[in-house]
């Protein structure tokens, strides 16, 4: 497959789209958005036995998100034709879909040199206003978006790890998510019609 | 006039169809998932006969109606019949995929791949042709049904 880099022109013309399609987004309050998912982050503590349980459930709901959202991306986004490469991928995910979603956009750096590892950054997490987290503890908040980013890049048959690697809750300067290309994923039918 | 809306999962089962008029034929529920799967299959073939990579099926005309389908890049197709010299066919499958993704996917008690029972994407639907059917082909008709959404 032919890796074409990215360069200035089309970063623009992402950007260009994410402020595009965020201005058609219905808004929401974002005080409202940050006291929800604090709620909803808070009653995980309280139900879950440790902080690990917490990071597994918020991971597994953002997959849950990314399954379906990825098709109001893909509707909403004038997103015609599938990317040519893993590369163009990561950065329609950071410039466009990020904003669209999240209201700001991540920058797309710290490519390895066969293109397959990336991070997303992105200095302001809208989730994490207002929120402290107590010390010592391992606490991934914001691993929903984690998540969501596995959940959608599944349903266009990419395998992917996706990881916090920096959170400014945990007194970092930016906050950064790791994308890992592990595989192409294969349409293929049920089990139940395979010939035994 | 349009004549008849399906939508046709990944796996090739058809998970929601539409009368759009009176003239649509009127089949039974069995039929029409036994026309989703097969038109499913069709698609399928046409992808994998040329050399390359095929985008499938994406107009059908007859001397009587035209098909257009509309494949996402997820792999859910809509597919939409009308009356043959129908302008607009591809922009409204876009709106219906926008509502598909407002009103299906949004819905917690939907499971993805199963058949859409979700009351208020077939009122978006049926609101959305109607606007269509009264105003006619108008390019303004979009921008009128989206801002009355909003």
């Amino acid at each position: 497959m032919a890796q074409q880099t990215p360069t200035s022109n089309s970063v623009k013309a992402l950007r260009a789209r994410g402020d595009q399609v965020w201005a058609r987004m219905p808004k929401c309050n974002a005080e409202f958005f940050r006291l929800t998912y604090g709620a909803l982050v808070v009653q995980l503590v309280e139900d879950c036995d440790d902080i690990k349980e917490v990071n597994d459930k918020l991971l597994s709901m953002g997959v849950s998100i990314g399954t379906r959202i990825i098709d109001e991306f893909l509707a909403k986004s004038n997103q015609r034709e599938p990317c040519k490469s893993f590369e163009e991928t990561c950065e329609v995910v950071g410039r466009v879909a990020f904003k669209m979603f999240l209201g700001v956009e991540a920058d797309v750096r710290n490519w390895n040199e066969d293109k397959s590892r990336c991070s997303l950054v992105f200095p302001e997490n809208p989730l994490n206003e207002n929120v402290e987290l107590p010390p010592g503890k391992n606490f991934l908040y914001s691993n929903i978006i984690c998540g969501a980013i596995r959940g959608a890049l599944e349903q266009i048959l990419y395998k992917v790890d996706v990881y916090c690697i920096k959170d400014t809750l945990r007194g970092d300067d930016t906050n950064e998510i790791g994308i890992t290309f592990v595989s192409r994923l294969q349409a293929e039918m049920d089990d139940q019609y395979k010939e035994s | 006039m349009y004549l008849q809306l399906m939508i046709i999962n990944k796996s090739g089962g058809l998970v929601y169809n539409q009368d759009l008029s009176p003239q649509a034929a009127q089949l039974d529920s069995n039929d029409w998932l036994r026309i989703g799967s097969t038109f499913h299959s069709l698609h399928e073939i046409a992808r994998s006969i040329p050399p390359g990579r095929s985008s499938g099926i994406v107009a059908l005309e007859t001397s009587s109606f035209a098909l257009r389908c509309l494949e996402t890049i997820t792999g859910i197709k809509f597919v939409l019949t009308a009356e043959r010299g129908t302008q607009v066919l591809e922009p409204v499958l876009r709106m219906v995929y926008e509502l598909y993704s407002d009103y299906v996917l949004k819905n917690p008690f939907h499971d993805l791949e199963m058949p859409i029972r979700c009351r208020l994407f077939t009122e978006h639907v049926t609101e959305l042709f109607e606007s269509f059917h009264t105003t006619g082909t108008n390019a303004n008709a979009r921008h009128q049904f989206f801002t009355r959404l909003r």
